[in-house]
């Protein structure tokens, strides 16, 4: 590690001011201090220390995402050799998904982070970590078999439209990772929801067994079937639906590796548990009521089984929870979450058109997250007033 | 032939002072009718028509016209406007005129419309008004074609009707994009246009 430090020191003043590389000094910036904990300290004003700085945090979330892609990969092979027909072993199914999911990986992190550099070098700004998540969630929620021009479209329409025009990491409005979902969701609906897309291999039907179906548990369930089958048409039990061996997104269908994740993040005090838990209680208080007044098999669904299926679980634990977008006061996160939890079903359900309400729950409710938190602080503002004011009068 | 003054008249609307991306007047048929380039053409052609002619007469009449009731005045005339283009294009192009639909009648309550006989119109002459109505319809038109352009050429993959990007192109997996084809997106490419203007106009960014 002194051997790095050295040639990290040596080249250093080739990037400072007056140096040759001065034009790429945020570059090396960026990579010193990825590597090193920087050495820059605040010059004047108070401030708090704290041993965990923006690009820790986002190193701590994307090991919290670890499960959910090692399982991905996982379920990617296994999907497809179950509709292929074939019996495999472990390995031959990692080594396919592998194969899958690495270049979706790939290509999301090289557009973003080439764009993110490029932005950084325009305005001379310091290289920001923002895109370390956004880059590993954006190939989690998309189908294994997306086209990886499309990705990387959309990728490039959610860090520039969705992030840099508002300013950069910290400044956006929406969610990146869910931008560039949405992107793909309406720019390319054909690749991005029906029945073929979410079993690898199925799109351009290699070796498909007759009569094997790749339709999601939530399209089965818009469609109106009683009850949840896979593929082959046997019935799907809740444990494979925790476990997550069933079609979807390559990183959303196990909630078990989403649970671990949701532990890191809680543990380690990164994710809110405020927003976790009111998304819960939002989405199951949400499906009760429909339960209660199910008229439609979609409607009859148990209210346990919508927090298993689609995106729900993912979306609570590692999009809803992002702090730039969500809402920044204590009690506006309740409410945050809590309308995310009741609308995401809410969509989900009455609306055949759009299987999954997730994404569009918390981009609607992202948006509102700023009203929302200037209710809250207003809301506050009068109460004090008025307690002040009662106060003077007695 | 225009003297400077007169030649400003006709070109500043076009980019410094273009009613859609500096005054943002006008947004919602810039979304509405910029899904093909045919009919953005047309609209364009529409707006520019009943700009200048509207601009004329209200100038004209600017010296007799009450102060009270003169909204109502430049509604007539702007109304009598549009419905002569609406009544021609279902003459003589019946299909664009369907496409446009409703959007025709609508340039009455275009903001651009009102907003140059309120500003020029009834304090200026009708020469200099007629160059101020064609300026601010072809800065008009201006956006909704470069809008309606990559649209139509993104959203399905055709320019005036004929296509452009060729069957090889689909055949190795590229696909139209859907969202192109949704107002939102005309509402990011003007965005777009915006931004790269103020990018080289530096003197439009407000501060």
């Amino acid at each position: 590690m002194k051997f790095l430090r050295k040639r990290i020191d040596k080249i250093k003043p080739h990037f400072e001011e007056g140096g040759r590389f001065y034009f790429l000094h945020s570059v090396f910036d960026g990579f010193e201090t990825f590597l090193y904990v920087p050495d820059h300290v605040t010059k004047k004003g108070a401030h708090i220390r704290d041993a965990i700085d923006m690009k820790r945090t986002m190193i701590i979330v994307v090991a919290a995402l670890a499960p959910a892609i090692l399982f991905g990969i996982y379920n990617t092979g296994l999907q497809h050799f179950i509709a292929t027909g074939q019996e495999q072993d472990f390995w031959p199914m990692i080594v396919y998904g592998l194969m899958k999911v690495i270049p979706l990986i790939a290509v999301s992190y090289i557009v973003g982070l080439g764009i993110e550099f490029a932005f950084a070098q325009i305005r001379k700004h310091e290289i920001n970590e923002g895109f370390l998540v956004s880059g590993m969630l954006i190939p989690l929620i998309v189908p294994a078999d997306t086209p990886l021009w499309m990705l990387a479209l959309a990728t490039a329409f959610a860090v520039i439209i969705g992030k840099e025009v508002f300013g950069g990491t910290g400044m956006n409005i929406l969610n990146p990772a869910l931008t560039a979902r949405a992107f793909l969701f309406f720019a390319y609906p054909s690749w991005m929801s029906g029945d073929k897309v979410w079993v690898s291999g199925m799109m351009n039907g290699e070796g498909i067994i007759d009569g094997y179906s790749g339709a999601t548990l939530l399209a089965q369930s818009a469609a109106g079937a009683g009850e949840f089958v896979n593929g082959l048409g046997e019935k799907i039990g809740h444990m494979e639906m925790f476990i997550g061996t069933i079609p979807g997104s390559v990183g959303e269908t196990s909630v078990l590796a989403i649970l671990i994740g949701a532990i890191i993040l809680l543990v380690s005090g990164i994710g809110s548990w405020r927003i976790m838990l009111s998304t819960l209680v939002g989405g199951v208080l949400m499906g009760l009521l429909l339960n209660a007044f199910a008229v439609n098999p979609a409607m009859e669904v148990p209210w346990f089984e919508h927090l298993m299926i689609g995106g729900f679980a993912f979306g609570l634990v590692f999009m809803a929870t992002d702090p730039v977008t969500a809402a920044q006061t204590n009690r506006g996160k309740y409410i945050y979450g809590f309308l995310i939890g009741f609308l995401a079903i809410l969509i989900r359900v009455l609306n055949p058109a759009y299987p999954e309400g997730m994404m569009l729950a918390i981009l609607l409710m992202n948006v509102f997250a700023p009203l929302i938190d200037h209710m809250v602080v207003q809301q506050n503002i009068k109460k004090r007033l008025k307690r002040s004011v009662s106060s003077v009068k007695s | 032939m225009l003297s400077g003054k007169h030649l400003k008249l006709l070109t500043d609307p076009i980019n410094k002072n273009n009613p859609i991306t500096v005054q943002v007047l006008g947004i919602c048929s810039a979304l509405a009718v910029t899904v093909k380039l045919e009919p953005a053409v047309v609209m364009s052609l529409s707006v520019i028509f009943v700009m200048s002619m509207s601009n004329v007469v209200i100038s004209l009449l600017r010296n007799t016209i009450p102060k009270r009731i003169r909204i109502i005045v430049q509604l007539v005339v702007v109304a009598a406007l549009v419905i002569i283009v609406d009544q021609f294009l279902k003459a003589y192009v019946f299909d664009v005129s369907k496409q446009l639909s409703v959007f025709v009648g609508l340039i009455i309550t275009n903001c651009i419309i009102m907003g140059r006989l309120e500003a020029f119109a009834l304090a200026n002459s009708p020469g200099k008004s007629f160059l101020d109505g064609v300026g601010n319809g072809a800065g008009y038109g201006a956006i909704l074609i470069i809008v309606a352009f990559f649209r139509e050429l993104f959203g399905s993959g055709t320019i005036w009707n004929i296509q452009v990007i060729p069957q090889s192109f689909y055949d190795i997996g590229y696909a139209n994009n859907g969202l192109m084809i949704l107002p939102p997106m005309a509402l990011v490419v003007v965005g777009i246009i915006i931004w790269v203007q103020r990018a080289r106009n530096r003197e439009l960014i407000e501060e």
